[in-house]
């Protein structure tokens, strides 16, 4: 294809995000979106955060379980245990 | 605390193990699992119950059905999604009880929730020789705080903000570090749902971080 591709703008380009970094975009589109960011520095900041965004959420370390929620589930661990110990 | 394994093959040696200890009734091995798999198993159950603490009910019956189950568990799948399947069948069932049955296509993206990743007035306008592009754009984050645990503080603030299916697909997939395919599987939605929520999910996280790292200037 010789025609020009035409332009991504900023706007469709947010809505484009995900499907890039789940890389699922097609090859033009792609294409397209790499090119939009070789020129405009904004949609580079707004990519980088987004990749700030997802590195931050996986260091968030799991919530500690609430100690009667805790008690509840040993409480039905202990009484399976018990009723399992017949090898039933 | 170790970052989570990423995507464990199944049938590993550390759950191997860890699957004998629970057999044999080690509570150790039983605290361990539920701590680590806890938040998000909250987290799904709250997309099909009325309130948290009907999730937390749910919870606890999962694990009640996965004990009971134990024995006839045959490693086809990874002990985790084996777990999640449990409770979300426990979740559904729950969920109809209630009468607040969530009919799986309620799962995908909200048409009433269709706003756009980015507010339009932040773009210019389609008279503008540079229609769709920034007016107001994005500020870049001083990357002291960018890189503070600041910003994981504010990471679950946001979370917390988001409709139930929103969150429940970003917790697995970002926090958890969950495969699409997995999460699909899991709510029984589509990949491109899985996306458009992730996406959507994502997009509202950011602007919301946005919104509390600068831009004090704005409107």
């Amino acid at each position: 294809m010789t025609a020009a591709v035409p332009d991504l703008s900023c706007r469709e380009l947010v809505e484009l995000v995900t499907d890039y970094l789940e890389a699922t975009l097609p090859v033009e589109e792609r294409t397209r979106f790499e090119l939009h960011l070789t020129y405009c520095d904004w949609c580079r900041t707004y990519l980088a955060q987004m990749r700030r965004v997802l590195e931050r959420a996986g260091e968030l370390t799991e919530e500690s379980v609430a100690p009667e929620a805790r008690d509840a589930l040993l409480a039905i661990f202990r009484d399976w245990k018990k009723g399992s110990g017949g090898g039933a | 605390m170790e970052p989570p394994c990423v995507s464990e093959p199944v049938g590993c040696a550390a759950e191997e193990r860890e699957l004998a200890a629970l057999r044999a009734g080690d509570e150790a091995a039983f605290l361990a699992l539920v701590t680590r798999h806890h938040g998000a198993m909250v987290r799904v159950a709250a997309t099909f119950v009325r309130s948290q603490a009907v999730a937390e009910e749910v919870v606890q019956e999962a694990w009640l059905g996965v004990l009971r189950g134990l024995h006839l568990f045959e490693g086809r799948s990874s002990l985790k999604s084996w777990i999640f399947s449990i409770l979300v069948n426990c979740a559904k069932a729950r969920g109809l009880k209630e009468s607040r049955s969530v009919p799986m296509s309620s799962l995908g993206p909200d048409d009433e929730e269709d706003a756009p990743s980015v507010s339009p007035d932040r773009f210019r306008g389609d008279e503008d020789r540079w229609a769709g592009h920034w007016s107001e754009p994005p500020e870049p984050w001083p990357d002291a705080r960018a890189e503070s645990s600041e910003l994981v503080a504010l990471v679950a603030e946001a979370l917390e903000t988001l409709p139930h299916a929103q969150r429940t697909v970003m917790s697995l997939r970002d926090v958890e570090g969950w495969e699409a395919g997995e999460v699909c599987a899991l709510l029984g939605i589509t990949e491109v749902n899985q996306r458009v929520l992730l996406h959507r999910a994502r997009s509202k996280v950011r602007a919301f971080l946005e919104a509390r790292m600068g831009r004090e200037e704005a409107p």
